[in-house]
C-alpha cells in the first residue's frame, strides 16, 4: 500500500530523466548496460532479503528437516518451534518486558521532548539557546560509555534490575534526538494561530494543549517511530542493568536462549523472528504515518 | 529563521513568544531527565578514570595511573592494540565495501528507475533488525555442520569453498565486516540517492555534449560533487565501527573468539568492567572508556574539519 504511494511520488522523476535530448538517448541505452544494471540491482535485492527469508522459513520447519535439507521449502508448515520459544523458553515474558520498556521509554521521552521543544522554539531568551545547545550536544555523546556511572546511579535509586530503571535510561537517551526534531518542527509552524488563541484569553498551557499539540502530532509520530527501533534493539544496557532472568528483555533473553537451545535450530530461528516481528509491523504501519507527515509538511 | 519572521510583535499587542519563566516550565521535565540520566553519568564517567577503585568503593585520586595500567600491564597492554587494530580494520572494511556498493547502487538507481523505492526499501530491510539478531542469524547460516551457506556452496558445485567461516581466525573478522556492510548498505544508498537528486544536471549534461563517456562524467563531475555526502557516510561509519558491540558479541562471544580474532574495544571494555573481577576494574575500564571516547569524538571532529576544508578548496 505505502509502496504504491511512494512509487507514485517517484514517477515524475523517472519521466523527467527520460526526457533527455533524443539524440543522446539511443547512445546511453545501447548495448547490455541497462540489463546488467537491472540484474545487479535485483541481484543485490535478493542478497539483502534472502537471509531474512531463510530465517522466517527455517522457523517454520522442524529442526531435523533443517539438518537433512537446509535449502528445501517448508511444507507442511509447523509452528511448533514458536510454541516452544514462546512458552518453554520464556519468550512470552521477554517480549512483554521489551514491549513495556520500549513503549514506556518512547512515550516518556516524546512527551517531555514535545513540551521542551515548544518552550525552546517559542522563547527568545539566551538561556534557552544555551539549553538547546546542551540538549543537542547529547546527539554526539556515545552514552554507552557512561554505563558504569549509570549502573551506580540506578543502584543508588534502588533501580538496578528493574524495568523502570531501564525505561528511564532509554527515555533520557532519546531526549536529544526528539528535542532536535520537534524544535525544528515547532519553528516551522506560524505564530498566528497561537496569537489568536492568546488574544482569546488562552494561557500558555491551554494554547499548547489545544492549538499546538494537534499540529505537532505528525512530528511526534515520526519521533516515536525512530526512537522505537534503537530502544527495542538495544543490548548493552539490559545486559548490564538486569539481573533476574524473568525481567530480561528480548535481546538479553536471546543470549541465554542460544546457549540452552544450541541444537534446536528451528526454535532458535523462531526466537529471532519473534525478536524482529514488532519492528517489521511498526515499519509497515508507520510508513504511511511518515509519508503523511512529510506530505503535510510539504503542502504548507 | 521562520521563527524570527513570525516573532515580530503581533498587531493586537499579545506576547509573541513565551516569557523565560513559562519556557522554563516547559523545558524542566526534559532537562531533569536528560541531566540526571545522561549528562551527569557522562561527566562522572570521565572522573571515574582518575580515581583508584576497590571494587565499588572509590579510593584516592590516582592521576593517570589507570591509563598507565591500561597501556603497560597485562592483559590490557596486549589486548588493547589488538582490539583497536580490529576496530580500524572494521572501519576500513565496512567503509570500502558498504560505501562502494552503496554508491554504485545509488548511481544505478538514480537513472530514473520505476522500482527505485521498492529496491531502496529492500536494501534497507536488514538495518531494521537488531545487530544482535543479525549476529545470531549469521551464526546459524554460517554454521560449519548444517549451515545453509555451506549447503548452498555445495549445491552449486563450490563445495571446496565451504568452511567454518566463524571458527577460523583468518576468516572470522572479514566475515563480520561483510555482515556489517550487508546490514548497513541501505543507508548509503538512501543518503547518496538524496545527494544525487540535489546535484545540478547542467554540468554532466554539458560534459556529455562535449563527448565525455559515462565513466568520465561520473569520475570527473559526479564523484567530486558527492564528496560531502561521502564524508558524512565516512564519519557515521567510523563512529559505528568504533562502538560496535552487539554484532561481534553475537558472533564471537564476549572474548572475541576464535582466539581473540574478533575482539574489539567495546568488548574489551565490557570484559574489563564486568567480567574481569579485577579489584580496580572500574578504574581501568573507565580509562578505556575515556580513550574510546577521545578516539570517537576526536576522529569525528577531525574528519569533519578536513572534509570542510576540502569542500571549500573545491569550490574556489
Amino acid at each position: 500500500m505505502s509502496d504504491v504511494v511512494q512509487t507514485a511520488t517517484a514517477l515524475p522523476v523517472g519521466v523527467a530523466v527520460d526526457e533527455r535530448p533524443p539524440s543522446r538517448r539511443p547512445r546511453r541505452r545501447r548495448g547490455a548496460g541497462p540489463v546488467v544494471a537491472s540484474g545487479l540491482l535485483w541481484g543485490y535485492a535478493v542478497v539483502a532479503v534472502a537471509p531474512l527469508l531463510v530465517m522466517v522459513v527455517s522457523s517454520l520447519r522442524p529442526t531435523r528437516e533443517l539438518y537433512d535439507q537446509p535449502l528445501a521449502l517448508p511444507w507442511p508448515l509447523s509452528v511448533e518451534s514458536y510454541r516452544t520459544a514462546w512458552t518453554e523458553a520464556s519468550f512470552g515474558t521477554y517480549f512483554l518486558t521489551s514491549l513495556l520498556v520500549t513503549v514506556g521509554a518512547v512515550l516518556l521521552s516524546t512527551a517531555v521532548a514535545t513540551l521542551a521543544a515548544y518552550g525552546l522554539a517559542r522563547s527568545r531568551s539566551r538561556v534557552m539557546r544555551g539549553l538547546e545547545a546542551l540538549f543537542l550536544s547529547g546527539l554526539m555523546l556515545p552514552i554507552h560509555l557512561a554505563i558504569l556511572p549509570i549502573f551506580y546511579l540506578l543502584d543508588g535509586f534502588g533501580l538496578v534490575d528493574s524495568r523502570l530503571g531501564l525505561t528511564l535510561v532509554y527515555a533520557a537517551a532519546g531526549v536529544p534526538f526528539s528535542v532536535f526534531v520537534l524544535t525544528t518542527f515547532f519553528r516551522q509552524l506560524p505564530l498566528d494561530l497561537e496569537e489568536a488563541a492568546r488574544i482569546d484569553g488562552a494561557g500558555a498551557f491551554a494554547t499548547f494543549r489545544h492549538v499546538m499539540l494537534p499540529l505537532v502530532r505528525p512530528a511526534m509520530a515520526t519521533v516515536l517511530v525512530f526512537r522505537f527501533v534503537p530502544v527495542w534493539n538495544d543490548f548493552l544496557y539490559p545486559l548490564v542493568l538486569l539481573r533476574s532472568s524473568e525481567k530480561y528483555t528480548l535481546p538479553v533473553g536471546l543470549t541465554t536462549f542460544f546457549g540452552e537451545y544450541q541444537t534446536d535450530w528451528s526454535t532458535l530461528f523462531a526466537g529471532l523472528v519473534i525478536a524482529t516481528l514488532p519492528l517489521v509491523l511498526l515499519f509497515v504501519l508507520a510508513t504511511r504515518q511518515i509519508v503523511a507527515g512529510l506530505t503535510a509538511g510539504m503542502g504548507r | 529563521m521562520t521563527r524570527r519572521r513570525g516573532a515580530r510583535p503581533a498587531a493586537g499587542g499579545a506576547p509573541a513568544g513565551l516569557t523565560l519563566g513559562r519556557a522554563a516550565l516547559f523545558v524542566a521535565p526534559a532537562l531533569v531527565l536528560f541531566g540526571v540520566f545522561v549528562l551527569y553519568p557522562m561527566v562522572t564517567a570521565f572522573s571515574y578514570a582518575f580515581y583508584d577503585w576497590r571494587g565499588t568503593a572509590r579510593g584516592g585520586f590516582a592521576g593517570l595511573e589507570n591509563f598507565t595500567t591500561l597501556f603497560t600491564e597485562a592483559p590490557y597492554a596486549d589486548q588493547l592494540p589488538r582490539a583497536f587494530g580490529h576496530n580500524l580494520l572494521f572501519f576500513a572494511g565496512t567503509m570500502l565495501v558498504q560505501n562502494t556498493l552503496g554508491l554504485g547502487f545509488a548511481v544505478l538507481l538514480h537513472r530514473g528507475r520505476r522500482s527505485k523505492r521498492l529496491l531502496q526499501t529492500l536494501y534497507a530491510m536488514p538495518y531494521l533488525v537488531s545487530p544482535l539478531v543479525i549476529g545470531y542469524l549469521w551464526t546459524l547460516l554460517l554454521s560449519p555442520t548444517f549451515g545453509p551457506v555451506n549447503a548452498l556452496l555445495e549445491a552449486v558445485g563450490l563445495g571446496s569453498l565451504a568452511q567454518p567461516w566463524l571458527g577460523d581466525p583468518t576468516t572470522a573478522l572479514p566475515v563480520i565486516v561483510l555482515i556489517s556492510a550487508w546490514q548497513w548498505v541501505g543507508f548509503p544508498v538512501l543518503l547518496y540517492g538524496a545527494a544525487l537528486g540535489g546535484l545540478p544536471e547542467e554540468l554532466s549534461e554539458a560534459a556529455r555534449m562535449d563527448g565525455a563517456s559515462s565513466w568520465q562524467v561520473f569520475r570527473r563531475i559526479t564523484l567530486p560533487l558527492l564528496l560531502p555526502a561521502i564524508g558524512t557516510v565516512g564519519v557515521l561509519t567510523f563512529i559505528m565501527a568504533m562502538e560496535a558491540f552487539a554484532l561481534p558479541y553475537a558472533l564471537g562471544g564476549s572474548t572475541g573468539s576464535p582466539a581473540g580474532a574478533t575482539d574489539v574495544l567495546s568488548l574489551l571494555f565490557y570484559r574489563t568492567a564486568f567480567e574481569s573481577g579485577a579489584t580496580n576494574a572500574i578504574g581501568v575500564s573507565s580509562a578505556l572508556a575515556t580513550v574510546l571516547f577521545a578516539v570517537i569524538f576526536g576522529g569525528a571532529v577531525l574528519a569533519t574539519r578536513v572534509l570542510r576544508r576540502q569542500e571549500e578548496a573545491m569550490l574556489r
